[in-house]
């Protein structure tokens, strides 16, 4: 496939041109064909005009459906729900990515080690939440886009390109099902990108379900000025309070650290052990045996 | 909710908006720049749908250059104004509309100071002054933390010190 797409063999009768239709079967060659902002809908007809008032107009991105229509797609099975915990921020020290591990569908926990922080090249780490799917594809297609981009141009391309690359290659999609909130975590910068076409940069994110415990955690104590120690604690801290709260997240929690070497991950730390020593350090943890031994005297 | 506002003054025009991105119940920025300079006298100022504010408002910004670099001088406000409502209504007229309602403001070297007004409907509206934002038909309403404020006069786009409303 890799293969075929640098040699550009094109393997179907007809050459689709992009945009293409989500429901229609993707041509992989086009994809990075049009990648290459080589526009092959319509362009203006004549390069250079006489007429001031000749717009360059590039192929309309054309979205499968409107946003009600469901005639193309298929119905799903279950319904989905995003449950989940991601986190990010900047410190002195470089950048902290942080997920929980469970991959829940509706009321299942339908993995508990699942792993939502994915390199993408040594300076890049990638949150995911949404659909698990969606986001396990999304993140190896920018994997390869990027990788094409380095080949085809000798330089690596910069994070904020990476994350206007994702978000005009999600935008066919807008309206559709998929549902991708991925946050570009490079080694000094952060920016969450969203398949509603959201693009934004900042300091600290976090996304998901858990997401507003995690923020209330980060929002007290995050500063600048952390060391790496407490940065790591913090997250951990953050990503635990959420996994306590939400019942859509849990299991573990892998923390990975990104700085201007390149990424290292932290060993994957089970927060039922977090979740024991907390109640061991606010003496809560001969509470619950206190609570039933007063019910059985009475 | 998110606001525009732009008063339009003798030969300057005032242009504000604030500075949250949210996505649903959560405020993920404080500090997000709606405004986006056109040429070096025209802003345009973008709220609505998530992506569809920032796809839509790059586009026309990377039109109205392409067509100084084509032809040496720049679109007037009125006709970057023109321009912009006629790309919103090709598209509603689509299927892919965009939801997005604007303000633009700048000034003219010939006609001077100009605000202009548009809505997701591609309505067009030359105002002296004008404003998006929620309950604005019926009480002027700001909650919001803290306000973007930019100046456009004969000599450019100046910033001006940033709003902050209430407590920090």
């Amino acid at each position: 496939m890799a293969l075929e797409d640098i040699c550009n063999f094109k393997d179907k009768p007809t050459h689709k041109t992009f945009p293409f239709y989500a429901s229609e079967d993707t041509s992989v060659s086009v994809f990075t064909e049009a990648f290459n902002f080589k526009w092959r809908g319509e362009m203006t007809s004549k390069k250079a005009s006489d007429v001031p008032l000749e717009f360059h107009v590039p192929s309309l991105f054309k979205r499968p459906s409107s946003r009600a229509s469901h005639s193309v797609s298929v119905r799903r099975p279950f319904p989905l729900s995003h449950g989940t915990t991601t986190l990010g921020f900047i410190f002195q020290g470089g950048v902290i990515a942080a997920a929980d591990t469970r991959a829940s569908a509706g009321g299942l926990v339908a993995c508990p080690a699942v792993h939502k922080i994915t390199p993408i090249h040594s300076h890049l780490v990638v949150t995911s939440s949404g659909s698990g799917a969606d986001c396990m594809l999304w993140e190896r297609i920018l994997t390869r886009e990027i990788r094409l981009y380095q080949l085809r141009h000798k330089r690596r391309l910069s994070i904020s390109g990476t994350a206007k690359l994702l978000s005009l290659m999600l935008h066919p999609f807008k309206g559709t099902d998929v549902c991708v909130a991925l946050t570009l975590c490079g080694w000094d910068k952060l920016i969450y990108v969203c398949s509603d076409g959201a693009r934004l940069q900042g300091d600290i994110f976090s996304v998901g379900s858990g997401s507003p415990y995690a923020y209330g955690v980060l929002d007290r104590s995050l500063s600048w000025s952390l060391n790496k120690e407490e940065a790591i604690l913090l997250a951990r801290e953050a990503v635990f309070r959420a996994t306590h709260r939400d019942a859509y997240s849990g299991n573990n929690v892998d923390l990975f650290h990104v700085t201007a070497e390149g990424w290292r991950q932290r060993q994957r730390e089970d927060l039922k052990e977090e979740y024991y020593r907390d109640m061991e350090k606010r003496g809560l943890l001969g509470f619950s045996n206190w609570f039933t031994h007063l019910f059985l005297e009475e | 909710m998110e606001y525009l506002i732009g008063i339009q003054g003798p030969d300057f025009v005032l242009v504000a908006a604030d500075n949250v991105a949210a996505s649903s119940i959560i405020q993920m920025k404080h500090d997000y720049d709606k405004m986006f300079k056109l040429s070096e006298k025209i802003l345009l100022l973008c709220v609505g749908e998530a992506g569809d504010t920032v796809q839509f408002a790059e586009y026309i910004q990377k039109n109205v250059q392409l067509y100084k670099m084509r032809n040496g001088y720049e679109l007037s406000p009125s006709a970057a104004a023109n321009f912009t409502r006629k790309n919103l209504a090709d598209y509603l007229r689509s299927r892919t509309p965009y939801h997005v309602n604007l303000l633009l403001a700048g000034y003219d070297d010939a006609d001077g100071p100009g605000l202009f007004y548009m809505d997701y409907l591609s309505s067009l509206a030359k105002a002296p002054f004008a404003a998006h934002g929620y309950g604005l038909n019926k009480r002027f309403i700001l909650n919001l933390h803290s306000f973007n404020v930019r100046l456009i006069d004969k000599d450019g786009i100046h910033d001006m010190e940033k709003l902050t409303v209430g407590a920090k």
